[in-house]
């Protein structure tokens, strides 16, 4: 005689069916989580992350807004053209204060033509209105909580135990929830590959003892990077520190960048 | 911001005033319209089902009419919701690793879980439970195409003995109270992912989650007034106006609780007026003038205000046709106002640079997948498969109000 079909079946059926599921959910992220901790992201094979740190900082006062760094990262990350940039320069012009407006400073001024991948127009503002004027590098600033893969759904994108903020181009979906959270404007969707794209340091070539294109094109060392567990002699990043007292870009964020600047002003942000 | 000197981007598109970060200057903001309509479809489903729990739950027996109408609808949105949201990803063929290899600090990585399980043990449980008994009464008088279906419903269990219906009221109860908390959770979430970008001043407020849900429900209860209304219309019956005034004090009332959360919003935000508010007050003036003062204070909240409480306090007074009236524009213009607040909460939060020096612009287009016209697209497929659900399973003569189920009384 044919069994009758009761609700307990049909319910023990489709509870196995989701146990499955969920099976097969939980082999995956296993799965994801192995690779990411042998994920070479173009490292060279013998490369072991965990023995480096790497950093990077700015001098503000050293950069003349060249924008050969920006045109480097472009070249270099083969970026596509348009509003795309992992590094970009800014100018800032502070102009001297209207005579009797009570104010210690004018309205400040900022632009970043093409990312100043080609250098800066004349400024707009007379020279001598001008109180101050200075460029600041931006990249992504290698937060240590970075919200950016706090948020990325399928952790395409990650904290590498050297210090870099990857991503992880076959995996990134292109939801975009990380261009959102990231404070500073330091990623962007890739309109090619439709995934979110940024900064890496030029892990490639960072792994391989090589600099960054943008400090190894930077004519007046404003860039300065090294590896605070392999600190060379004369350590570009020791005397930094030595002589300079540096900031982050939105501390109240609480993000913790690791990209320090010195000689940073107010308006920056 | 009015500098003469911007970015030079705005020599190329002038849609930027000020100082914006290059990677902010791209053709569109980065979530459009279609991100607009997801919180919206989302929070209609939250709503809708809400509205039915009243009856369930919370025993309002004036809205039995309603009942199974709510829940078709939250289910025909429910069955919409991820649309736009799949639409929009760079890579929607990668989007199962959301589910297959979720990063569990990520609030939209948890949107799967909590999908699936409002939709498969929530909603779709709580419907079966409900339609069990009709669907195999149903099974085995429809001919048919149609009586396949109801078979196939059954998905073979066919006990309508008094035991087995009574257990059936009891589990779509438990299913009900169940529901209340997971419905809050499948919207509150959608508030949170906008809720926790500490990176946008406009965005990262801790009320972001509760204003989202007390939205979701005012809209939902909204979407059920208008359902009902345009069904009897259809169908040319006439409208239960102890239901509909009942539906419509519910209405009156979430929208007060709304109205009052998010003006408390603004007023912290004035009042506390931290970094960013001038360019929140410029957008408020000038970018987001007609959807913000207009489409979501003016249209969505003060003019149903005025009307659904005019009519809590003058409803003796008031000639039925009247009221009939004055609850469909005032659910009308909810629906719109909560479209106008969805549309300022995604894109406002993208119209200016993080900079907070600069703002962008946005036109919206006809064509492309972020056009208006794939939006209405997606907005009107939920209505037509809840026509097709009606046709299926609502039947000719709804249940009055006050009127107990009839199985309920086998108990």
């Amino acid at each position: 005689m044919r069994q009758r079909v009761t609700r307990r079946h049909v319910f023990g059926r489709i509870g196995v069916a989701i146990a499955g599921l969920l099976t097969t959910a939980a082999a995956r992220s296993v799965k994801a989580a192995v690779q990411k901790v042998f994920v070479s992201a173009s490292a060279p094979k013998d490369y072991d992350a965990t023995r480096h740190k790497w950093l990077m900082c700015i001098d503000i006062n050293r950069c003349i807004g060249c924008g050969l760094c920006a045109e480097a990262c472009k070249k270099e990350n083969h970026v596509p053209e348009g509003p795309c940039f992992r590094t970009w320069i800014e100018r800032y012009i502070i102009p001297k204060p209207k005579p009797g407006s009570g104010q210690t400073r004018g309205e400040a001024l900022v632009d970043s033509p093409n990312g100043g991948m080609h250098g800066f127009p004349e400024s707009p503002v007379a020279k001598e209105e001008i109180e101050q004027s200075f460029f600041v590098p931006k990249l992504c600033n290698l937060c240590h909580h970075s919200p950016c893969t706090q948020v990325c759904p399928v952790g395409a994108t990650f904290d590498a135990p050297d210090g870099a903020v990857l991503i992880d181009p076959k995996y990134c979906i292109g939801c975009g929830f990380c261009i959102q959270a990231c404070p500073y404007g330091c990623r962007f969707l890739n309109p090619l590959t439709k995934t979110a794209e940024k900064c890496t340091l030029c892990y490639h070539r960072i792994t391989r003892g090589l600099k960054p294109a943008c400090v190894e094109v930077c004519p007046t060392q404003a860039r300065i990077f090294g590896d605070l567990k392999n600190p060379a002699q004369d350590d570009p990043l020791r005397k930094f520190y030595e002589t300079n007292r540096v900031q982050v870009l939105k501390p109240h964020l609480g993000t913790e960048p690791r990209v320090l600047y010195a000689g940073m002003d107010k308006e920056v942000r | 911001m009015t500098n003469e000197m911007t970015n030079i981007v705005v020599e190329i598109l002038p849609r930027f005033e000020g100082y914006v970060y290059p990677n902010e200057a791209g053709p569109h903001p980065l979530w459009g319209f279609l991100i607009v309509l997801y919180p919206y479809i989302t929070g209609l489903v939250a709503g809708a089902f809400i509205m039915a729990s009243l009856v369930r739950v919370f025993k309002v027996r004036e809205l039995e009419p309603v009942y199974r109408l709510a829940l078709l609808t939250a289910l025909s949105f429910l069955l919409c919701a991820t649309l736009p949201l799949l639409f929009h990803l760079g890579h929607p063929e990668r989007s199962f690793e959301i589910m297959m290899t979720p990063h569990f600090s990520s609030p939209m990585a948890m949107f799967g879980f909590v999908y699936a399980w409002y939709l498969m043990a929530v909603l779709l449980l709580e419907l079966w439970f409900d339609y069990r008994v009709d669907l195999v009464a149903w099974s085995k008088t429809t001919p048919g195409f149609k009586g396949i279906l109801y078979r196939l419903f059954t998905v073979g269990v066919t006990d309508e003995s008094e035991p087995a219906v009574r257990l059936d009221m009891k589990l779509g109860r438990i299913l009900s109270i169940v529901g209340i908390p997971s419905a809050f959770l499948l919207h509150g979430y959608v508030g949170f992912i906008f809720g926790s970008i500490k990176a946008n001043p406009w965005w990262g407020n801790v009320l972001m989650p509760i204003i989202f849900i007390l939205s979701a429900i005012v809209s939902g209860i909204a979407l059920c007034v208008f359902n009902y209304m345009v069904l009897t219309w259809i169908r040319h019956h006439t409208v239960d106006m102890r239901c509909l005034d009942v539906m419509g004090m519910f209405l009156f009332y979430a929208l007060v609780v709304d109205a009052a959360v998010e003006g408390l919003d603004w007023i912290h935000r004035v009042y506390s007026a931290e970094e960013g508010f001038a360019v929140m007050q410029y957008m408020a003036r000038e970018k987001l003038f007609y959807t913000l003062n207009i489409g979501q204070a003016a249209v969505g909240t003060l003019s149903p205000l005025i009307l659904l409480g005019s009519l809590q306090l003058f409803r003796g007074k008031v000639p039925e046709l009247v009221r009939r009236r004055m609850y469909f524009a005032s659910a009308v213009m909810i629906l719109i106002g909560v479209l106008a607040m969805r549309w300022n909460v995604v894109i406002g939060g993208q119209l200016f640079s993080k900079s907070l020096r600069g703002v962008m612009g946005y036109k919206l287009e006809f064509a492309g997948v972020e056009g208006w016209f794939m939006g209405l697209i997606l907005l009107s497929l939920p209505f037509v498969i809840l026509t097709v659900l009606v046709k299926l399973f609502l039947s000719e003569r709804l249940p009055t109000s006050g009127q107990v189920p009839q199985r309920s009384s086998a108990t």
